[in-house]
């Protein structure tokens, strides 16, 4: 018996900022989920299970949040389950919800993910003291910028290339209404004289800490085709993890994130991404990320990541285009970054990502990963069903 | 729809103190003997899956240290929910069912006593009505449990004879944490811990680990002699709010027993995941249990509860009764949430011999 | 190789997990809790008609929006109960009180509170009971100080009456206090790690299986999934991998910036640890600097790493170890 082929029919997020004060967690959820299911044009009865994810409860301070939850997503009478896998949890949480449409356990589930940061501080939820363990050393960015140094030395990258992201990155979210930063009076040249807080990352170059969720509405064959809107089809979809460190680990290029990038390419019968792909939303958090991960996801060749940011691909009207909605250096949500990459490269294919659509995209990668660069998710979406 | 079956298990000794170990320390040698007993590695294996919870520990991201236990190198594929494992099991069979594995291992762990049990499960509720007001979990229980007796529907006599038959059983369960018990009436002359339950109503609080191994079709009946087949699997959650939902019902555990075809035929034996003796109580009428089933014959929650590992156990030691032939179909339950909030219902069976 | 020690001495340590979690309530909440403020407590009509107190946002069953408030009374009737013989802390009293769940005059669904009462033979389903408001109160379910008795009062005759939820100073966020005290117990490894350390000897662990050097120590080699136990002693020269420089003052970290923070593989181990580098100009520190640690009288850990002043290490010879 064959997989089901999997739909997505509705996309809904919140309007994502540093602090949403003006609902409660119920609230955030529910107005992603509401986007989504008015998207789809469906309403509560019609969902038959729902799938959620975010990073640890400490951020929220509530234990396993999905029993609260559970009324405001309409899920009282359903299956309700409550995925974490760290920073990837938006991508898996996603996956989670595709394999029960695939597995013919469902026909129509509602994905959703998310994290209300302003509830209490991300580094506070981010680096609890631990007895007897060496207190890291440097803040969030201080974990990531040795990782950026290994890069530029093993690849000879030249110092400017995360400015040209971060600028790219920030440009693109000025196209899109539901990102959290609109720095409309941004330069490349302010970009590259911002504070340098963790040589080699600059200030700019960092993601925010923000609240919002993102929602997606999931079904088959025959819900795709009552669909109003056209549909998203998953041709592919991957998680893989490796050990958090290890002796051989490669915290550039993690082989965790080059697996699963094969086989959702496998799934999907991509032979040359870079041809075959015709926008990514990856999961970046510091901007030099972008060229790295171009390499490990196979976009370029390893040492070559860097060259393709320099030549403008990765730009909104590039040959690949990388992050059109502005991407984790715009807006993030820990726990739904990785559903909004997901989300978003369903928005490219439906041809509904508005004012940061790529012209013509018919194939798109969503990417999420966290963890110590160990857990990876990766869908791959296109306008027309997979045949075979 | 694709045959998937429970073909290993595997559980730790339950202890109200692991300090001794790391949770890693604890989880691994589970997981080298239920991979030990099919005969597979890590890297053999279809997918992974996992519960645990980063309240129980006090720390962000607790599971990732655990996954050191696995072994996962080259990379697996892998997920993990935050949640009781019971629920990673669920997560693995709709896996499986797609075909993209045939094998998967579920594990899941959690430590107690780090911390007060009772205060951390308050983090659970409501952050706005409920969780400023600190109810314990014993008391929301208790709640529940004079809900019950109100409505005739049990006595404190009743539930200590749960207790007493509970512990008893666990008298031949190598692993359980709390054996062995006084008659029921001895019992009803001890204190009450929350009014109307005492703590012979109660589950012991500690630290334990479990996992189990499903696979698929002919690779299960290549694994073991006679596979624990899920014909049904089921989940199902309700209102939060306890002055919403009536107490002395469980809509949802009804609901997950008639999806996972609980009532198509009778089960001889259930593991049900009742922490406290009067949701046992609840949990039979709703599953429709008549006196010739075999309820909890590994003693249940009240003779070990590894908060996020107690419902995975259920399915394992249904399966293990399978698998070692004392039973044929059983049920197996597991709950999350106060006062039974959310519900799973698996329905296993053996082939006939 | 020395024998591992024992591991009865198994450390422990306190963990408080502590944050005033500040929350937004969102509409209906918002005027619910700036009702209890004002001794009005709102209920919320569903499309049923039914009232639910405490108010929800959302129909628990229909998952419709709720916004449709109504006032109900501050008396009611238990309707179920359990002694609780300990309050303990954060509890609504600090006396033994009833835990009840009481439907409110108009409302149709309970809400969980404290009883007030002399002791559990006073407490029974279906009776009266009427609220205790808080002396000082600041829109938050504890201006409900908690119930008590309300003798045969009968409830009142009329029904629940349409509210606005309009208040002046709406209350719009609560911060909610939260402590949990663990007890830390990092382990068997950690424990021989740190008891090495602190004859600041590093001593990390082989694999039995891959014969990698694991420093520091987890119990378990997370390539192979096996218990590492052979004990191997590890630098304490070391290269620095790779590094940044840290220009902001992280919170609760007492160091000058600019610093550098760096990975530094011991000699011998198979991955690198972290450490902050000092006794170089920070602007100095390069990949493949040679460094040994320096210990302060009462650190735990080194304080830094410091160069050892031979010639740096060649790139290719840890750059397995980035």
């Amino acid at each position: 018996m064959s997989k089901e082929p999997v739909a997505v029919v509705g996309v809904g997020q919140t309007q994502h900022t540093a602090a949403r004060r003006d609902v409660s967690l119920a609230g955030l959820v529910r107005e992603a989920a509401l986007r989504a299911l008015e998207d789809a044009e469906l309403t509560w009865a019609d969902i038959d299970a729902v799938v959620i994810g975010k990073a640890p409860d400490f951020f929220e301070g509530v234990m396993m949040p999905e029993l609260y939850l559970a009324d405001a997503l309409g899920a009282v009478g359903k299956p309700l389950l409550r995925v974490h896998t760290a920073g990837s949890v938006g991508g898996s949480t996603a996956l989670v919800a595709a394999t029960q449409v695939a597995a013919r356990i469902h026909r129509t589930v509602l994905t959703l993910a998310f994290e209300k940061q302003s509830e209490s501080n991300a580094m506070w939820g981010l680096s609890l003291p631990v007895p007897f363990q060496q207190p890291l050393l440097a803040g969030a960015g201080g974990f990531f910028a040795p990782h950026v140094r290994a890069y530029m030395r093993r690849t000879g990258a030249p110092a400017g290339t995360g400015a040209l992201v971060a600028y790219k990155d920030r440009r693109n979210a000025l196209r899109n209404p539901y990102a959290h930063l609109h720095e409309r009076g941004l330069t490349l040249e302010k970009v590259r004289s911002s504070p340098m807080l963790w040589d080699p990352i600059r200030y700019s170059e960092t993601c925010p800490s923000s609240d919002g969720a993102c929602a997606m509405v999931l079904t088959d064959r025959a819900g795709a085709a009552r669909a109003p809107r056209p549909c998203a089809w998953m041709h592919g979809g991957a998680m893989r993890s490796e050990p958090t460190l290890f002796a051989g680990k490669d915290c550039v290029s993690p082989r965790a994130g080059r697996d699963c990038a094969a086989d959702v390419y496998r799934q999907a019968g991509i032979t040359d991404p870079r041809r075959q792909i015709d926008a990514v939303e990856m999961y970046v958090p510091f901007s030099w990320y972008e060229p790295m991960w171009l390499e490990n996801l196979g976009f370029a060749a390893e040492g070559e990541g860097w060259k393709l940011v320099e030549s403008g691909i990765t730009e909104l009207d590039g040959e690949l285009p990388v992050n059109p909605s502005g991407g984790v250096l715009s807006t993030n949500p820990i726990g739904a970054s990785g559903m909004i990459r997901f989300a978003e490269a369903a928005l490219q294919v439906r041809g509904e990502a508005g004012e940061h659509q790529v012209e013509g995209a018919r194939t798109a990668l969503g990417h999420a990963y966290g963890g110590g660069s160990q857990f990876f998710a990766m869908w791959v979406v296109g306008d027309a069903p997979p045949t075979g | 729809m694709r045959e998937v079956a429970i073909v290993a298990f595997a559980q730790s000794d339950h202890r109200p103190d692991t300090s001794d170990v790391s949770e890693v320390e604890m989880l691994m040698p589970v997981l080298r003997r239920v991979l030990d007993d099919v005969g597979l590695t890590a890297g053999e294996i279809g997918f992974t899956c996992s519960g645990s919870s980063d309240y129980l520990a006090g720390r962000a991201f607790s599971f990732t240290m655990a996954l050191d236990g696995v072994g996962a190198w080259p990379p697996i594929s892998e997920s993990h929910v935050e949640m009781d494992g019971a629920w990673a099991l669920h997560e693995a069979w709709t896996k499986l069912l797609t075909g993209e594995a045939d094998t998967a291992l579920v594990y899941s762990y959690g430590k107690s006593s780090p911390g007060d049990l009772r205060e951390v499960l308050t983090r659970q509720l409501d952050p706005y009505y409920l969780a400023p007001l600190w109810p314990d979990s014993v008391s929301l229980a208790a709640l529940q449990a004079q809900a019950l007796i109100d409505a005739g529907e049990t006595d404190e006599r009743a539930l200590a004879g749960v207790a007493h038959r509970s512990r008893t059983a666990a008298e031949a369960n190598p692993h359980a944490q709390l054996s062995g018990s006084a008659a029921p009436g001895p019992l009803l002359d001890t204190p009450y811990l929350v009014r109307p339950l005492r703590r012979h109503d109660c589950p012991p609080i500690g630290d334990g680990a479990a996992a189990v191994v499903l696979a698929a079709g002919d690779t299960a009946r290549g694994l073991c002699p006679r596979p624990a087949w899920i014909r049904g699997i089921d989940h199902r959650v309700e209102p939060h709010a306890l002055g919403v939902r009536e107490l002395t019902r469980s809509p949802s555990t009804r609901l997950a027993a008639e999806r996972a075809g609980a009532f198509d035929a009778p089960v001889d034996t259930a593991e049900l995941h009742a922490p406290f003796t009067s949701q046992e109580v609840l949990l039979r009428r709703e599953l429709r249990l008549g006196a010739d089933v075999r309820v909890n014959p590994s003693g249940g929650a009240l003779a070990a509860n590894p908060m996020m590992a107690a419902g995975l156990i259920r399915l394992g030691e249904a399966a293990a009764a399978i698998h070692r032939g004392g039973s044929d179909r059983a049920l197996a339950h597991a709950t999350s949430g106060p006062c039974l909030q959310q519900n799973l219902v698996a329905v296993l069976e053996g082939e006939p011999s | 190789m020395t024998p591992a020690p024992s591991s009865s001495e198994a450390l422990r340590a306190p963990l408080v997990v502590e944050f005033p979690f500040t929350r937004s309530l969102g509409p209906v909440q918002s005027d619910f809790l700036t009702g209890l403020r004002e001794r009005t407590v709102l209920g919320v009509r569903t499309t049923d008609g039914r009232v639910l107190v405490p108010p929800v946002e959302y129909d628990p069953v229909t998952a419709a929006e709720l916004r449709d408030l109504v006032e109900v009374a501050p008396t009611g009737t238990v309707t179920t109960w359990a002694w609780n013989p300990s309050p303990s802390r954060g509890q609504p009293l600090d006396t033994p009180f009833a835990w009840v769940l009481v439907r409110l005059d108009g409302a149709d669904t309970a809400l969980l509170h404290a009883l007030d009462a002399p002791g559990p033979e006073a407490v029974r389903t279906g009776m009266r009971v009427r609220i205790r408001w808080a002396e000082r109160r600041t829109g938050a379910i504890t201006d409900i100080a908690c119930f008590t008795p309300d003798g045969d009062a009968a409830a009142p005759a009329a029904g629940p009456a349409p509210h606005s939820g309009e208040f002046t100073e709406p209350v719009r966020g609560i911060v909610a206090p939260a402590r949990l005290d663990y007890t830390y117990a990092p382990g068997r490894a950690q424990t021989r790690f740190l008891a090495a350390l602190a004859g600041r000897r590093t001593v990390g662990e082989r694999c039995p299986s891959c014969r990698k050097v694991y420093v520091p120590p987890r119990g378990a080699c997370p390539t192979c999934g096996v218990a590492t136990a052979e004990q191997v002693e590890v630098g304490p020269h070391g290269t620095v991998t790779t590094f940044c420089i840290v220009n902001i003052k992280a919170k609760n970290l007492d160091i000058e910036v600019p610093y550098v923070y760096a990975h530094i593989a011991l000699d011998g181990a198979g991955l690198a640890l972290h450490g902050r580098i000092a006794g170089i100009p920070y602007d100095q520190v390069r990949m493949g600097l040679r460094v040994t640690p320096v210990w302060t009288e009462d650190g735990r850990y080194p304080d830094h790493y410091r160069p050892t002043g031979e010639p740096d290490a060649d790139y290719d010879t840890y750059k397995e170890l980035l």
